[in-house]
């Protein structure tokens, strides 16, 4: 994958394909004994991110999913992968109960955003978000993130509080949509093109800006050009960091993901 | 003018004859009543109609807010780098800069409210909506790790549009990082409160905004998550008159108390001192 390096527009193309592998493709290619555990204790299920326990190369793990669709009637179920609160509180619980049985957590994400809707206001959607930040800050077991599509802001970063964050290669993460930031910075949503370059959201922009350590690579054609070869990729990432942070004490996985996310930011003091 | 961005000068009379002749007015974005200005001003920006509580500069906050001369400011030069080098970023801080005074959209420092020493974290929606950029992140995030160190509680009045777009991710990231300074803050045993002020919505939203061991708003001011109209362009219908408003959040179950500005200072107070956080220095 040497040769030449996509624009983020491209990039956008290739995942926004509905032949791009998600949720549905990855785990039964990953994980073993999969079983999904449903709801968040208070409110309901949410189809859009899905919780469960699973084995990752014989370890127990907890997995956490935002799930695209592949057509119309998974995605009716799913919401488009936008969750509401009651999805970031079940997957707040999963969490909570993988750090009491010491099993890592692994987020793949891959929405583009929070729902904004009346009831996910009326739920407090801002409140599920930050708490799940915070919560996952403090958690003390390994949580491994990868982003395999798109990650939309606020509603990927519920998901994104890590130890270590990958990238699949051609995948994005922005603080807002490229048409978002088009309409409101020329008044012109089809500018989406120009404000994907602008917003810098590349794999390689993460690893530059210390969002993410890693990127797994992707067949030529993107990762739906060979999903074996893609859920390979990332099940050996998958094992490989799980194993390398399991073998660290929990204070200091605590204390190196705080300094993670406490270095990120760029600004000057005369 | 030194007024409200949002209480637009009405230039138009209406045959209210309690108003003399000339007399600047000011137009109250909930309830749309024209209200002379010396009288909004008299009421610290409050419309003497509905309530609702209009938006404060810093200096007015802080004015309002901490024990007279007891505010010492932190990291007051810290400002922008434009980081992704985004079209008209640089360009729109500095003039903003030179508008307000301000450097970035939040100031923060230590005070005693009432003689209770308290860390304090003050937004200014009149600095590119205070959204959250890198410097705000940071602002905010030391504030915190500040009180931590020195075993403060911490009193944040929230306003914002959300995370700033201009510097793309790092922007987002500021969410994870300020919601990790207040874990380790609450970890420590201590008081964190928030005032939400209008408006508190987007990233801000969620993260610290929403973080506080007692949540408080003042009456009528915006807080969500999402923007009304982007809700409005999902559902394809209009929204009641006082969704997303604070007697509404507070009726979902988020917010603990509205409390009038006039009333802010002394409820603060006692909740410092019901804390334990008594006198100066002391916890
Ligand atoms: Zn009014």
């Amino acid at each position: 994958m040497e040769q030449q390096q996509r624009s983020a527009w491209e990039r956008q193309l290739l995942i926004r394909d509905k032949n791009r592998p998600t949720v549905h493709d990855y785990i039964p290619r990953i994980f073993t004994d999969f079983y999904e555990m449903h709801g968040d204790r208070g409110y309901g299920d949410d189809g859009a991110l899905i919780g469960g326990i699973g084995r990752l190369d014989g370890l127990p793990v907890t997995i956490l999913a935002q799930v695209k669709g592949r057509n119309l009637q998974e995605n009716k179920k799913s919401n488009f992968a936008m969750p509401h609160p009651e999805g970031y509180r079940k997957a707040l619980r999963l969490a909570h109960q993988a750090e009491k049985f010491h099993r890592p957590v692994i987020c793949l994400i891959d929405t583009p955003g929070a729902f904004c809707g009346v009831e996910a206001e009326e739920r407090g959607q801002g409140e599920a978000i930050a708490r799940n930040m915070m919560e996952f800050m403090m958690l003390k077991t390994p949580i491994i993130s990868v982003v395999l599509g798109e990650a939309g802001s606020g509603g990927a970063l519920a998901l994104g509080v890590c130890d270590e964050l990958a990238m699949l290669e051609n995948a994005l993460y922005s603080v807002i949509s490229p048409r978002g930031c088009a309409s409101i910075l020329w008044k012109d949503a089809s500018r989406e093109q120009d404000a994907c370059e602008v917003l810098q959201i590349t794999a390689e922009d993460m690893l530059r800006f210390g969002v993410a350590e890693a990127i797994i690579p992707e067949p030529f054609g993107g990762a739906q050009e060979d999903i074996d070869k893609i859920s390979e990729n990332l099940k050996e990432y998958l094992v490989k960091t799980t194993t390398e942070k399991l073998q660290k004490d929990l204070d200091v996985l605590q204390k190196e993901r705080y300094t993670k996310f406490r270095k990120i930011g760029v600004f000057q003091e005369q | 003018m030194g007024l409200e961005d949002l209480f637009k000068n009405v230039t138009k009379r209406f045959n209210d004859e309690e108003l003399p002749e000339n007399e600047p007015t000011v137009k109250c974005p909930r309830c749309q009543q024209v209200v002379p200005e010396s009288r909004f001003q008299e009421l610290n920006k409050v419309c003497p109609n509905c309530n609702y509580h209009g938006r404060l500069r810093a200096t007015e906050r802080l004015r309002l807010t901490a024990d007279k001369g007891s505010f010492v400011e932190y990291d007051t030069e810290m400002q922008t780098v434009d980081p992704l080098n985004f079209p008209g970023y640089a360009k729109k801080v500095e003039s903003l800069q030179e508008l307000t005074g301000l450097k970035d959209a939040v100031v923060t420092g230590e005070c005693t409210i009432k003689g209770s020493r308290t860390v304090l974290i003050v937004m200014d929606s009149h600095f590119m909506m205070a959204s959250m950029g890198s410097v705000v992140g940071e602002k905010i995030t030391r504030a915190f790790e500040t009180a931590t160190k020195k075993g403060l509680p911490v009193v944040a009045f929230t306003a914002s549009g959300g995370a700033r777009m201009q510097e793309g991710i790092l922007s987002l990231m500021q969410m994870a990082k300020t919601s990790g300074a207040v874990a380790k803050h609450s970890e420590a045993g201590l008081l964190y409160m928030t005032v939400l002020t209008d408006p508190t919505t987007g990233g801000v939203t969620a993260s610290f905004a929403s973080l506080g061991d007692i949540i408080l708003a003042e009456p009528k001011i915006l807080i969500g998550f999402a923007g009304r109209r982007v809700i409005e362009g999902t559902i394809k219908q209009r929204l009641p008159g006082n969704f997303q408003l604070a007697e509404f959040m507070q009726e979902k179950g988020f917010v603990d108390m509205i409390v009038e500005r006039r009333s802010m200072r002394s409820v603060l107070s006692h909740l410092l001192k019901l804390h334990g956080y008594e006198k100066e220095g002391t916890n």
